[in-house]
């Protein structure tokens, strides 16, 4: 094994963990837009359909690239608003109640 | 930008999002942690455009600009009570991407530096499998798992003989596969793997029930992180392992959450086949006397108590009562009732789907609680008001070890004084066995539809 891809495997793990302690602190309550959230930040597949279609590498390469750019950003761009959507509503009792 | 420069943005984009879901850990950080997660993703996607590998920019806009159109639109117009099947529809779209991007590293691995056509590293080619075979399986489980909670196709488990046999060949073809594909970089074998991982996603979802739906939607969450991973090994960039394994343990730990909320083990759901006659009257034995009442009834019972406990289930949602039943609530609330909502782990279609409801409806978080925090209450509660939930009130999970729910935590209605059921029939719930809470004395059955059924006690409060 190269040492980048012992690196990668050392990040990969290290995020694995911290995923892992921040995402048990989420309440039940938040569950829905947690998913709605990770969703649209799995949408950084983005990144890797911006380098291909923008490469200039073939005519494939680029519609491959474009057509997954824009799978991710409808993603990311949905995901996020309406994650903001939902946690707009929740409010707590007013004092008045 | 350079190399080095790069690298750092792209560490900043990864803390951005260990804040984003840090911020999710209370109601009122959490609009600041998405914030973050927008920020992340702008720093993520500039970095990446400016990247000297990056040349033209025209078609990047136009795809960007319409997938951008499309996700706005799909946010603005979905209703709340559709949010499973969104969620869904967003995975398959993560997976159709990690297979997209995986295949475009196969046909141009000069375009992210990693070799050239036939001479591509062999750890590259495996990280790619890895990326293209998850990726597949979480978009076509994602399209089924969708049309399932759409209800374009039954929600009914299908199950045949051998399924569990056929799905392990396929894994193991899969795998041997992958491994003459690594020695040998043909497209044909990368094409005929992701065929069978396509069949796959349809397979291990099919068998699997519209209850069970939480668990899914959770295990395809995660899924679409461990894709999303797999990409960002091939492509060495780390703001993309990092993501992917943050989104990877989240639905891992949203799926154990729920498994638990059921008290089955997550083998078991995924082998489906769980309650495969949803919506049938529990058979045999002679009919039972059950006292039903109108909504007259139900608003004197419900004016003259000091504490209600409401606990809704996926049987709201179907019916759109939350707005109805929280004018119930608050007219109780200004007659001096204590008014509190009691959630089930499970209750719904996916973790957290009756919170958001609720939410929606203008109900204040602070009086919906969790199983744990009110299970205690409800002997002290004048009337448990169970709206369109079934199992997850049955105490049959806590005294028939023969039934399928034995040992799944449910919520204590039994020990309030008067249990009011408002169900469409008797018919029992997806686990397909009667609830020996409807023939009890102190219950009182509102067979009607739940929003109707609302709207008429508040009538008469």
């Amino acid at each position: 094994m190269t040492a980048t891809a012992l690196i990668q495997l050392y990040v990969f793990v290290l995020a694995g963990f911290v995923g892992f302690q921040a995402i048990t602190r989420v309440p039940p309550l938040l569950h829905t837009p947690l998913m709605a959230a990770t969703n649209a930040i799995s949408g950084i597949s983005l990144v890797g359909s911006l380098v291909l279609a923008g490469a200039d590498k073939g005519i494939a390469a680029t519609v491959l690239g474009t057509v997954a750019a824009a799978c991710a950003m409808a993603n990311v761009v949905g995901g996020f608003l309406i994650t903001d959507r939902m946690l707009k509503m929740f409010r707590r009792s007013t004092p008045a109640d | 930008m350079g190399a080095n420069l790069s690298a750092v943005a792209y560490l900043i984009a990864g803390i951005c999002f260990v804040m984003a879901l840090r911020g999710l850990s209370s109601p009122t950080t959490a609009r600041a942690g998405n914030l973050h997660g927008i920020a992340g993703m702008v720093i993520a996607g500039a970095t990446t455009l400016a990247a000297p590998g990056v040349l033209s920019y025209g078609l990047i806009l136009a795809g960007l600009v319409i997938g951008g159109a499309i996700g706005t639109v799909i946010a603005i117009k979905i209703e709340m009570r559709a949010m499973p099947q969104l969620v869904a529809a967003f995975h398959s779209l993560v997976g159709m991407a990690a297979v997209l991007v995986a295949a475009a590293a196969l046909y141009q691995p000069d375009a992210y530096g990693i070799g050239t056509v036939g001479t591509i590293k062999g750890l590259s080619l495996v990280e790619m499998s890895l990326g293209a075979v998850i990726g597949t399986v979480t978009f076509s489980g994602s399209v089924v798992a969708f049309a399932k909670l759409q209800g374009m196709v039954g929600g009914a488990p299908v199950v045949f003989p051998g399924q569990h046999w056929l799905n392990l060949a396929i894994g193991v073809a899969i795998v041997a596969i992958g491994v003459r594909f690594v020695g040998s970089e043909s497209h044909g074998l990368f094409w005929l793997m992701t065929a069978l991982a396509f069949l796959v996603g349809v397979l291990i979802i099919v068998p699997i029930g519209g209850a069970d739906m939480p668990v899914v939607i959770s295990m395809l969450n995660s899924y679409s992180g461990w894709a999303a991973a797999g990409i960002g090994f091939t492509l060495e960039n780390s703001a993309l392992i990092i993501t992917g394994a943050l989104v990877g343990s989240s639905g891992a730990i949203l799926s154990y959450i729920m498994c638990k909320g059921m008290n089955r083990s997550f083998v078991s759901v995924i082998l489906g086949g769980f309650g495969a006659a949803e919506g049938v009257v529990a058979a045999g034995g002679p009919a039972r006397p059950v006292k039903s009442g109108s909504a007259e009834d139900a608003a004197f019972l419900l004016k003259n108590a000091a504490s209600v406990i409401i606990v809704p289930g996926y049987g709201m949602a179907v019916a759109q009562a939350q707005h109805a039943l929280r004018e119930m609530g608050d007219k109780l609330t200004k007659a001096g009732v204590k008014v509190r909502y009691a959630i089930h782990p499970v209750a719904g279609r996916m973790p957290g789907h009756m919170n958001v409801l609720l939410a929606e409806a203008n109900v204040p978080y602070d009086q919906v609680l969790e199983l744990e925090a009110i299970n205690s209450d409800f002997r002290a509660t004048d009337v448990a008001f169970v709206i369109g939930a079934n199992d997850v009130t049955n105490p049959i999970a806590k005294t028939d070890p023969t039934s399928p729910i034995y040992g799944m935590p449910v919520l204590d209605v039994e020990y309030a004084k008067t249990i009011l059921f408002l169900k469409r029939s008797l018919a029992s719930g997806y686990a397909g066995i009667g609830n020996e809470l409807f023939y009890r004395n102190n219950t009182m059955m509102l067979f009607a539809d739940a929003k109707k059924m609302c709207e008429d006690i508040v009538k008469y409060l």
